[in-house]
């Protein structure tokens, strides 16, 4: 069967740099950013790999682009090896990637997109009105002919995901797209990748997120990835209905509380997670645990601890639950805005 | 197939080109623009020719300083190409962030660099022609626009600037994987390259181990060349025992020779630069 997307057992490691006086075995200064990883996406599916920072994210796309190479194992994108036909490759994907300035600030933004769709050989006529298009779709149209050194970072990443799109690939790259962006653009772009997706059956896009929301919101299927393995790949509402027998409990107190390891302990909890927000020195505690009956238990211990519960909730299983489950820790603030 | 590639390697050297030439153009408003583009090589020759007076004191043949001055003046092609299209790896991967988007594109980076740097070929072409200008007019540089062998003075003026540009992309591949030393190993090889191809002085007056590197470099002959078409003459007693046509030979094989090597040594250079990851490695240095 034909994948727009294949891995098999792919493998990428960095070396972590050098260091004085290491005795130990030549493996150990290195660093495991993709541990055969196994992935196949279909044509025309919205894929979502989903992890922590340093879970490998951008390393399997930079592979897949063909920007990387992988240290073992192998990567097809419509069935063309990227080691080994990198060019053929080249003219069926673009990327964007989130959180970054680029762009040749001395151009307008038409003159930078109108350059993209040059080197991907667009006629002149089809390249401007997609441009125009697309500028007016995600409400750009305005900041056409402005220098994009004088754009907000905001406004740039918008032109950027434009450029993606631009070229009207087959496959299409996205790198945390809205990481940095605020609410209402994430909204906007959100809902013109899926657009773009669903009116071409035979366009897919792999995007990377740390943002459960998005990953809820956008994808047909997500992979899960941590420590460059891919832990559980399956749609957002299978990933949720894996842990509908268990009790999924969301606490918020108003301490750090001490000890928080020994909540592992506690009899019936499968798996535990936290998080501290200094600024308002409030933890945000997570449980995933056999049955109901052992928030008694919980309840007990942070009583014991001196602290007060602020809120208690029952939770449907989120994608962030299904995370907390296969690794056993929470992802970052961002999520909570997002939210 | 082949032509089809042909046209595409055309369509994105011409739109590098382009780019280039917005990215030299637009930093200053038009007339700054001109007024550095005028200064700057007028600036460069006076140093030379004080340079010359302190150190020769008026006892050497002005033979020599018209030989020094020409060399000097199309020498700027070299600086400023080698600089140029090395500088294009770290502005696109440092400053803009986009060298990771032009290299996943369908084109070949080879003709985009080469692109790159026509369009510091065209700036520097003005500056060249305002250093020739001023020395005629105020050094009395003996130049005669009348008798220049002009066919062979362009022939030999565009091989030399093909060989310069596939120096800059061997170099510019170098910068892919050390971005800390690019700028000192641009400075060292052109300074090697002053020394060793007869920029301001003939290559005879090298020890001989070194002339046999002056002789492997189609950059000599290319200078040798375009004074023996502009001035009509040269004074290097090595060289003058071939004739232009030998000459114009040599330097076509040592072109081809080196356009070879430039590209096999890029293409292995990308290639560790993508195993390493460093193409997109933004280090804010």
């Amino acid at each position: 069967m034909s994948y727009a997307v294949e891995t098999k057992d792919l493998t990428r490691t960095f070396k972590k740099g050098k260091k004085k006086n290491n005795t130990n075995s030549k493996t150990s200064n290195l660093i495991m950013a993709l541990d055969n990883v196994n992935v196949t996406i279909n044509s025309g599916e919205l894929f979502g790999v989903l992890g922590p920072n340093g879970a490998g994210k951008t390393t399997l796309i930079k592979i897949l682009a063909t920007l990387l190479l992988p240290t073992s194992g192998s990567a097809l994108v419509d069935d063309i090896d990227v080691v080994k036909y990198p060019e053929k490759v080249r003219k069926k994907i673009n990327m964007v990637s989130g959180g970054e300035h680029s762009g040749y600030g001395i151009l307008t933004v038409k003159e930078n997109l109108w350059m993209f769709s040059q080197l991907y050989g667009i006629s002149n006529k089809i390249a401007k009105q997609r441009i125009d298009e697309l500028l007016k779709l995600l409400g750009m149209e305005d900041y056409a002919k402005l220098k994009i050194s004088k754009l907000s970072t905001g406004m740039r990443q918008k032109m950027n995901i434009i450029r993606g799109f631009v070229c009207d690939p087959q496959i299409l790259f996205l790198d945390e797209p809205t990481l940095g962006l605020d609410v209402q653009i994430s909204r906007e772009v959100r809902r013109y990748i899926k657009t773009w997706v669903r009116e071409n059956d035979e366009k897919t896009v792999l995007l990377t997120t740390h943002y459960m929301a998005e990953a809820d919101e956008l994808c047909d299927r997500v992979a899960i990835i941590d420590n460059g393995k891919v832990l559980a790949c399956d749609s957002p509402a299978n990933l949720k209905k894996s842990l509908k027998q268990d009790a999924v409990y969301h606490i918020e107190v108003n301490l750090m509380l001490d000890n928080l390891e020994s909540f592992d302990q506690i009899p019936g909890v499968k798996k535990f997670a936290y998080e501290h927000k200094t600024q308002t020195g409030r933890t945000f505690l997570m449980f995933i645990l056999e049955n109901d009956c052992y928030i008694s238990g919980i309840t007990e211990v942070i009583s014991n601890n001196s602290s007060q519960i602020l809120s208690l909730s029952k939770a449907e299983p989120s994608l962030e639950d299904v995370f907390v489950s296969l690794c056993g820790k929470a992802l970052e603030d961002e999520n909570r805005t997002q939210n | 197939m082949f032509i089809q590639r042909i046209k595409e390697n055309l369509k994105t050297t011409q739109l590098a080109g382009k780019l280039g030439w917005s990215m030299e153009a637009n930093w200053a408003d038009p007339l700054l623009f001109a007024i550095y583009s005028i200064i700057r090589p007028i600036a460069s020759s006076l140093i030379l020719v004080f340079m010359y007076l302190v150190v020769t004191r008026g006892k050497t043949s002005f033979d020599l300083f018209a030989y020094i001055f020409l060399g000097n003046a199309f020498f700027m092609y070299v600086y400023n190409v080698l600089f140029g299209i090395s500088w294009v790896i770290h502005e696109d991967r440092e400053h803009y962030q986009m060298l990771r988007y032009i290299y996943i594109s369908p084109i070949r980076m080879y003709y985009y660099l080469f692109g790159r740097g026509i369009a510091k070929l065209i700036t520097t072409t003005v500056a060249v022609i305002i250093t020739l200008a001023f020395g005629i007019i105020f050094l009395k540089i003996p130049i005669n626009l009348l008798e220049i062998n002009y066919p062979l003075f362009l022939i030999t003026l565009f091989v030399g600037l093909f060989v310069i540009t596939c120096l800059g992309i061997l170099l510019a591949g170098i910068t892919m994987l050390t971005a800390h030393h690019s700028f000192a190993l641009t400075e060292g090889l052109g300074g090697l390259f002053y020394l060793a191809c007869g920029a301001i002085f003939q290559i005879d007056l090298l020890p001989r181990w070194l002339q046999y590197i002056s002789k492997s470099l189609p950059l000599t002959y290319w200078l040798e060349l375009l004074r023996r078409t502009i001035l009509g003459k040269s004074l290097s007693h090595t060289l003058s025992r071939y004739s232009d046509l030998e000459l114009l030979l040599i330097m076509l094989l040592t072109t081809v020779l080196l356009a070879l090597v430039s590209n096999y040594i890029y293409k292995s250079i990308e290639y560790i630069a993508r195993k390493t990851g460093k193409i997109d490695q933004v280090i804010t240095y």
